[in-house]
């Protein structure tokens, strides 16, 4: 079963089906949130739930900018740059987080995109990202991060 | 309560920066008086759309901070088109801004 069709069926049997049936959510916007790989452990397991278990390249075309210390962990602003064509998906993690996916950000074949948000980080961790992009899956990480103040509450 | 958002045409291509403004709470933080959980309430998809189609779609989890910035860079829309975000939380809430590509 593909990773969309099963996301569109899990959703559909679990709490996300009230909202539809509330008017609340547009459907469209809803279908996709991939649940199955924001609830894994390791990076790993969350990469495979993205993209499948087709071995991943690693490569110099994924670039981070990020502090190198953040003094507050609830608030770290990340950047990705992916020099890259045809790129499908980007997915962001932290593999010490209680749960290592922070986001995953989708696009129709797209060249060169750079990304940019801010991120929780529980403890001191580089970050990885997992991109899939011409068929392949790619990934990177970059230098670790300090971080003194967690920000995943606890 | 609107998002924010910003869109700019640079090198032949969009830089598009949105602000939300939402609580993003994890779900793993405990009330400090009463020692109860704090639920999970968290934004779970920011969509992007140019004249009718998905352009551009982020799906969060909890640790996205909070009140979430975004930014992206794509190619197709020109200058002059709008971009429409929207997004959803997972107790259902939604919003939305506009966008003028300039």
């Amino acid at each position: 079963m593909k990773r969309r069709e099963f996301n569109f069926r899990l959703a559909s049997i679990t709490g996300f089906g009230v909202g539809i049936a509330s008017g609340l959510m547009p459907i469209s916007v809803l279908a996709n949130w991939p649940t199955a790989a924001f609830d894994t452990e390791t990076t790993e397991d969350a990469a495979n739930a993205l993209f499948g278990e087709s071995g991943m390249i690693e490569t110099d075309a994924i670039t981070f900018k990020a502090p190198d210390i953040a003094e507050n962990g609830r608030v770290v602003p990340v950047n990705i740059n992916v020099g890259l064509n045809n790129i499908e998906e980007i997915a962001l993690m932290v593999p010490e987080n209680p749960a290592p996916l922070v986001s995953t950000f989708v696009m129709s074949n797209q060249s060169n995109v750079a990304v940019g948000t801010r991120i929780k980080m529980g403890k001191t961790s580089p970050l990885v990202a997992v991109v899939k992009a011409d068929g392949k899956v790619y990934t990177a990480s970059s230098k670790e991060i300090k971080v003194t103040i967690g920000g995943c509450g606890g | 309560m609107a998002i924010k958002c910003k869109a700019k045409m640079k090198d032949g291509m969009v830089e598009v920066k949105a602000l939300m403004k939402h609580e993003m709470e994890t779900g793993l933080r405990k009330d400090s008086k009463t020692g109860e959980p704090i639920p999970a309430h968290h934004i779970t998809e920011v969509v992007c759309m140019h004249s009718g189609s998905e352009l551009f779609r982020c799906n969060m989890g909890p640790a996205i901070s909070k009140n979430p910035y975004l930014s992206f860079t794509v190619s197709g829309p020109n200058v002059g088109d709008t971009l429409q975000l929207s997004y959803v939380d997972n107790m259902g809430e939604t919003d939305s801004g506009e966008a003028v590509v300039k």
